[in-house]
């Protein structure tokens, strides 16, 4: 397994702000890696630097074995970078704007025919070449940003939340046409704050406040989880919810639909019966069990963690 | 350095004529701008100023007297609107603003004039208005039809006036503004398509291709350089067919001088654009820079008539240059090698600050 992007302990100030705090990561070629955390936790500065558009205060990283300090031009004809906000022009048609994108990347006339044609056909936007790019809804956007940042073939595709302005159909859509990508070998670094993306990610790293919290494989990040999981089914949450909040053995307690799903700490032998003990001794109604950590526990719990240390 | 692309100066031209093709006000701007302000310039402002409004007080009512008031309002420099009693009540029509000027004749004018006892009669001007002052001088030259001074002084010399013997405002005027349109539109626009991007978005994805500063600088250019070109051919159209300006050097010239300007110019626009963030910025950024061009070039103002400081200041700025460049060729029949002094200005403004705003521009957010 080779690696596409390695960073040693990649930091980036604004001020006083440390925006991204020594992240170490490795991400292999072939897969697709997800970036998930809150909105500031430092996850668009972290691709920022490696696309070359920020320098690091501290520690560098290589993109596809090219120091991005050193050289970040010839990163740049290597990647593609699909930015979070549509980058395109919408004063031009779908077909100008990846008529300019291919003339930026110096392909040949009849590459340049050819990739169009293929890319118009496969994200499905034959039928508007000709339509300005300002007027397309939110999902054909998303599909012309795709299809402009991949018309060279790039080797590495960083995408910085791309399916956030689109409804679920198009998201879903979406990523048919990564997973499709990586296939063919293209490495994806992708972020998101879907839990059901991040779980279709090959490997995740979730960052907090700019530190990188955990990081692996979803299922491993899910077995791994130091703590049992209680879902709690109440006509009560909120109340019960309190209530289990002040025992010292629970870490925390999420609300997830009209269940609860309480972290309890692993020492602690029979969760389900320790946290049905305390609700009784309030005379609180609820029905308990045990349940496998799912992404949304492992995201709590890895951007908790930190908090209680500082 | 990386060699430059030529495929890929050509696609950001490209896609900027796209731009100004569905940018109907701005399109609207290229054309319209130069013809509503050479339509302006050339109508409403006349330095040669005619018809001011004049109040008279004719207390000697004698036959010279009335022919003296006669041979003023013939100058068409002033015509009467009031008779008054008194010089005090002229003027107190002057600090009331009704009239600009005040024709007193005393009522031993006749005398006067027998004795050859200057002053003859007086006229009270409103030198609020440095216009009205230099119409009043002239009209304080009159000659006096009377035998006593009739052997009026030949002057000692002749006066030749080689290129605008009458003195017609637009002949001086339509040749500058073209410099003046240009130093405007092409600063704003370039400046103004540049920081657009960057607030659109745009630049981010640009920036991570790999087109170099310097093809963008001069992609984004050359279609300005064609919008410079539209626009001073219509000005000097529009100056020759209303104004009668005459063309006296030859179109090559003139079109080889304009691009020299027209593209150190530009890069001004490049500058503003790697400072602004806004486009607003852009905006005041631009009208900064264009005020003491157009203040200190010699277009409104004699370049002779300012400070050391400021002429020195002005030499610093394309459109000084281009102004003399410009009423070289048009009006005196100069050639551009007559005019080596000028251009070199420009070519070294445009080396200097298109390095400096390259430099500036990094393809970089931070």
């Amino acid at each position: 397994m080779t690696i596409a992007i390695e960073t040693h302990d990649l930091t980036r100030h604004f001020g006083d702000l440390v925006a991204v705090d020594h992240v170490n990561m490795q991400v292999p070629k072939g897969s697709i890696y997800g970036f998930l955390g809150p909105n500031g936790c430092g996850k668009s500065t972290t691709i920022r630097m490696l696309c070359g558009l920020l320098i690091p205060t501290e520690g560098g990283a290589s993109v596809l074995g090219i120091d991005v300090l050193d050289d970040p031009e010839a990163v740049k004809s290597k990647i593609g970078y699909m930015t979070q906000r549509f980058s395109l022009y919408e004063d031009l048609t779908v077909r100008e704007n990846l008529q300019f994108m291919s003339e930026i990347y110096q392909m040949s006339r009849t590459d340049r025919a050819q990739r169009i044609r293929v890319q118009l056909k496969k994200f499905g936007l034959d039928d508007r070449a000709r339509q300005l790019a300002g007027t397309l809804s939110g999902g054909q956007r998303q599909r012309l940003s795709l299809a402009a940042v991949t018309l060279h073939e790039p080797e590495l595709l960083f995408l910085d939340e791309p399916t956030s302005a689109v409804d679920p159909e198009s998201r879903r859509e979406f990523w048919e046409f990564l997973f499709d990508m990586v296939d063919r070998g293209t490495t994806v670094l992708v972020t998101t704050h879907f839990m059901d993306e991040a779980e279709r990610c090959h490997a995740l790293a979730i960052l907090d406040q700019g530190v990188l919290v955990a990081d692996g494989s979803p299922k491993q990040l899910m077995a791994e989880l130091p703590a049992s999981v209680v879902e709690v089914a109440s006509d009560t949450t909120r109340i019960v919810r309190e209530v289990l909040l002040e025992l010292s053995e629970v870490i925390d307690v999420a609300q997830l639909g009209s269940r609860l799903h309480a972290l309890v700490q692993p020492d602690v032998q029979n969760p389900t019966a320790f946290l049905g003990a305390a609700l009784e001794r309030k005379s609180l109604l609820a029905s308990l069990k045990l349940v496998a950590p799912n992404l949304e526990d492992v995201f709590v719990m890895a951007t908790l963690g930190r908090g209680a240390d500082r | 350095m990386r060699l430059l692309s030529g495929a890929r100066i050509l696609a950001i031209a490209k896609k900027e004529f796209f731009h100004l093709r569905r940018d109907h006000l701005t399109a609207g701007m290229v054309v319209g701008l130069p013809i509503m302000m050479t339509l302006l310039f050339g109508y409403a402002i006349n330095q040669d100023v005619r018809n001011l409004n004049a109040g008279v007080v004719d207390e000697a009512n004698t036959s010279a007297s009335r022919a003296l008031i006669a041979d003023a309002v013939a100058t068409q420099v002033m015509r009467i609107v009031s008779r008054a009693g008194s010089p005090r009540e002229l003027e107190q029509m002057i600090a009331a603003g009704r009239i600009s000027l005040g024709l007193y004749i005393p009522s031993d004018f006749e005398e006067r004039l027998a004795q050859s006892r200057p002053p003859f009669a007086q006229l009270l001007i409103d030198d609020s208005d440095p216009i009205v002052l230099g119409a009043a001088r002239g009209l304080a030259q009159l000659p006096i039809r009377q035998q006593a001074i009739k052997k009026d002084s030949p002057g000692t010399f002749e006066l030749r006036a080689l290129y605008n013997p009458e003195r017609r405002s637009p002949v001086f005027i339509v040749p500058g503004l073209c410099g003046v349109i240009l130093t405007l539109t092409m600063v704003l626009f370039t400046a103004i398509a540049i920081v657009r991007e960057r607030e659109r978005g745009n630049l981010e994805l640009l920036i991570t291709t790999p087109v170099q500063p310097l093809e963008l600088m001069i992609g984004k250019i050359i279609p300005y350089v064609f919008i410079g070109y539209i626009q001073i051919s219509l000005i000097l159209l529009l100056g020759v067919s209303l104004f009668d300006v005459p063309v006296r050097g030859t179109m090559l010239d003139f079109y080889v001088g304009a691009g020299i300007f027209v593209i150190s110019t530009l890069t001004l626009g490049l500058l503003i654009s790697t400072i602004a963030e806004t486009q607003f910025q852009a905006f005041q950024l631009t009208f900064m820079s264009f005020l003491p061009q157009l203040l200190l070039s010699g277009f409104m103002f004699p370049f002779e008539g300012m400070p050391r400081a400021a002429q020195y200041l002005a030499e610093l700025f394309p459109l000084t240059h281009f102004l003399r460049i410009v009423r070289g060729i048009v009006l005196r029949d100069a050639t551009l090698s007559m005019l080596t002094n000028e251009i070199w200005p420009l070519v070294l403004f445009f080396v200097v600050v298109m390095a400096l705003a390259t430099a500036r521009f990094r393809k970089r957010l931070d």
